[in-house]
């Protein structure tokens, strides 16, 4: 079922009574939002201007160019990012993926290699050949393999030692450090969570203590911190809740107010979202925030929810895909965080999947899509768990479960929650 | 590390900028700085004669390749051979320097760095120095408030944090690394403090206790916040729930009478929260306070906070649930 959309909602004759009112009380903090919603009127202005006849457009051409060639050659500007390789193979095939382009059979299969290289002697993958092993890099690489889904991509991952090296990390109060001398926070329990159950490693021992340390970084304002006692933040809430549903134990978090805080994230004038109250909108929480609605929306329908729509994500969709189509995106490929800002693949990654997230409504059963803008829009569905396309998620599980769970063979394995 | 960080560091960003400062007047040289100013290559220097570099391994088809600067290629190709052969030298120490100021996210160095600072048994003082001028050039990262606390650790000493955290907030009020580093500190070394870190930190900034009266409540929040700001009615209402909305009969009234010359959804949502309460601790009047509060609902979906609508949809309709008679708590109808 769908449903194209071709009145814009930016464009309407009162949308500009949803711009902020500072009410004569001045601070750093509205004079930044003014600054934010003065730039994206302007792009919606001229928008109504010099388009009002043709949809907004996804630039599919454009990205891929960027894409293909970010695949292979990063230019310098890239020196900062030299301890995140997986995760530029994973932005950039994520991308790919949900553009509904295909890598060619050579390129995945030096994407398997470098990633191999990457991946440490004891355990984990790395941000690069010859670094310390890390739970960031690792989640991205599993990720990137599994999108490739290739018996090579698959048999790259050394799942004992997966095992060994998430051991190693896990804490006495139930949480994970990032590496080995490293910090803890909410996103290593995500990371650990996702690359467990797509390989199958998860054993009894591996998370106990965890969704409880989980639960404790929900605060008072219904979203979760990094660590308990911090802000909310978009970031680090996907990451609590979606290892909460990994491991079957959402239903140990506030979920009415957690819906509650990330229902009030979403801009009324700009469309997308915020990280954090009073902060300013990326394109980025596109995908960290919005992708909390779906989680929530499988949560509290197990709960027995009988007042959930059957059509519609509980934030507006399209008011999101208008942000990202108008305002994310760049001319010569790839998006970006918000007007005036400068593309990247981080950024490409995480627009692009906020956008599936918007036009795509539900699961198995029931599909209803609302595109904004041109049919060529739509994108492929993304998994609001793992952020890889559904089908490579079953493809994985159902790979790794035909094997045993490593260092204890014979043992129950857990199927994980999809 | 990248994922859920806070404004990452635009590598493009950065490109764009190099190319706008061309033609600018150059900092102040240092030994090292510049090609042809005096830099020298790792290669080229006489005391590192006896290490052979050890260049990266990418394979025959590398991916995602950078096209790294030969600065950069020659201190990360001796940083990898310092590596692999543990070499614990006054050396290898500088070494990390350089390796850092190239990429502070390589969390493999700050690792090494910070082996090397035990073996070599750095003065931890001159090391806190270096972190700090570090974290005030690039605050938004992960490892070097990491590697500050590490430091911070071993010295079993905290005295500077506060200060030093503080002038890092001045400059950003809202830097997540900064807090969280706050909090560590106060927890970890205040443990003779009664009060939760979080209150620590709240109540340095905010406002009036909670036993006060509702009509200061009204005062304080009609009169200094603009009705547009979600967070200090937000926070209004953690007090509140914290100490039960429903011990305040005089609130409704306060609220409804403010609705009149000051309307905001924030309000409007608030006043829901109230008929909720009022409804979850049966009220005399369950029927009236019922249809307030859907009629409210409806009122922020269709109008005061369309941009929430599915959101005040759901709410509503859990409400009817929950708390219709027979007739109403039909499963509501799908109105697109």
């Amino acid at each position: 079922m769908e449903e194209p959309i071709s009145v814009l909602r930016c464009l309407g004759e009162y949308h500009s009574a949803e711009l902020f009112n500072e009410d004569n009380v001045k601070t750093v903090t509205s004079i930044e939002q003014k600054k934010v919603e003065d730039s994206v009127q302007d792009v919606f202005n001229a928008y109504k201007i010099n388009h009002r006849l043709s949809p907004p457009s996804l630039q599919r051409e454009q990205h891929y160019i960027y894409l293909k060639r970010g695949l292979r050659h990063l230019s310098d500007a890239y020196e900062c990012l030299d301890a995140s390789r997986p995760w530029l193979c994973y932005w950039i095939l994520h991308s790919l993926e949900l553009l509904d382009e295909s890598v060619p059979s050579s390129v995945a299969s030096d994407v398997c290699k470098f990633l191999a290289r990457c991946q440490s002697p004891s355990g984990g993958f790395a941000g690069g050949p010859g670094q310390h092993p890390h739970l960031a890099p690792t989640y991205a690489a599993v990720n990137a393999l599994c999108i490739i889904g290739t018996e090579e991509a698959y048999n790259v991952i050394d799942r004992q030692k997966l095992l060994d090296f998430l051991y190693s990390l896990k804490q006495p109060d139930g949480s994970f450090i990032m590496h080995v001398g490293g910090e803890v926070d909410v996103r290593s329990a995500y990371c650990a969570a996702s690359v467990a159950s797509l390989t199958n490693i998860i054993t009894a021992p591996l998370f106990e203590g965890t969704p409880s340390w989980i639960t404790r970084c929900q605060n008072w304002e219904g979203g979760l911190g990094g660590v308990p006692g911090l802000e909310a933040h978009g970031g680090y809430t996907f990451c609590g809740m979606a290892a909460m549903v990994i491991l079957q134990k959402e239903h140990m978090l506030d979920l009415k107010s957690l819906l509650r805080w990330v229902t009030s994230k979403q801009m009324r004038f700009e469309g997308g979202f915020q990280g954090r109250c009073n902060k300013l909108v990326d394109g980025c929480y596109s995908f960290w925030q919005a992708g909390l609605l779906p989680l929530l929306h499988r949560a509290l329908h197990t709960q027995g929810g009988s007042s959930l729509s059957m059509t519609n994500w509980m934030f507006h969709q399209q008011a999101l895909q208008e942000y990202i189509l108008l305002c994310c995106q760049n001319p010569s490929g790839g998006l970006l965080d918000k007007p005036g800002k400068s593309r990247d693949f981080y950024h490409t990654c995480y627009c692009l999947s906020g956008l599936s997230i918007a036009q795509h409504f539900g699961s198995r059963e029931i599909h209803h899509e609302v595109i904004v803008g041109k049919e060529e829009n739509r994108l492929a569905p993304t998994h609001p768990v793992y952020n890889i396309c559904p089908d490579k998620v079953a493809q994985a599980v159902q790979h790794f479960h035909q094997m045993a769970v490593p260092g204890k063979s014979g043992s129950s394995s857990q199927t994980p929650n999809l | 590390m990248s994922a859920a960080e806070d404004e990452k560091l635009n590598p493009e960003l950065q490109e764009e900028h190099q190319n706008q400062e061309e033609g600018d007047v150059e900092p102040e040289m240092e030994y090292g700085d510049e090609i042809g100013m005096g830099y020298v290559f790792y290669r080229d220097r006489k005391e590192w004669a006896d290490v052979d570099a050890v260049p990266q391994d990418d394979g025959p088809n590398p991916i995602v390749k950078i096209a790294y600067s030969d600065k950069f290629m020659d201190v990360f190709d001796y940083f990898r051979a310092v590596l692999q052969r543990d070499e614990r030298s006054e050396r290898a120490f500088q070494l990390t320097a350089d390796a850092i100021e190239l990429n502070a996210a390589n969390y493999t160095v700050w690792h090494y760095r910070r082996v090397l600072v035990q073996s070599l048994q750095k003065d931890l003082h001159e090391e806190m120095k270096y972190i700090t001028a570090i974290i005030e050039d690039q605050p938004k990262n992960y490892q070097v408030w990491h590697h500050r606390r590490m430091i911070v650790e071993w010295l079993k000493d905290p005295s500077q944090e506060l200060e030093f955290i503080a002038d890092i907030l001045s400059q950003d009020a809202k830097n997540y690394h900064a807090w969280q580093h706050r909090q560590w500190v106060i927890q970890h070394y205040n443990s003779h403090s009664k009060r939760s870190v979080a209150q620590q930190n709240r109540y340095n900034l905010l406002q009036p206790t909670i036993g006060q009266a509702p009509v200061e409540f009204r005062q304080t929040h009609a009169g200094l916040c603009p009705p547009e700001t979600g967070s200090s009615l937000t926070s209004a209402l953690e007090i509140l729930q914290d100490h039960c909305l429903s011990t305040y009969p005089n609130l409704l009234e306060q609220i409804l009478e403010l609705q009149q010359t000051h309307s905001s959804p924030y309000l409007i949502a608030f006043l829901v929260d109230m008929y909720e309460d009022m409804l979850e601790n049966a009220c005399s009047n369950q029927e009236e306070t019922l249809n307030n509060a859907l009629e409210l609902c409806d009122l922020l979906a269709k109008e005061k906070d369309s941009i929430r609508k599915e959101y005040w949809k759901y709410i509503g309709g859990c409400l009817k649930n929950k708390y219709g008679t027979t007739e109403e708590s039909k499963s509501p109808s799908e109105e697109q």
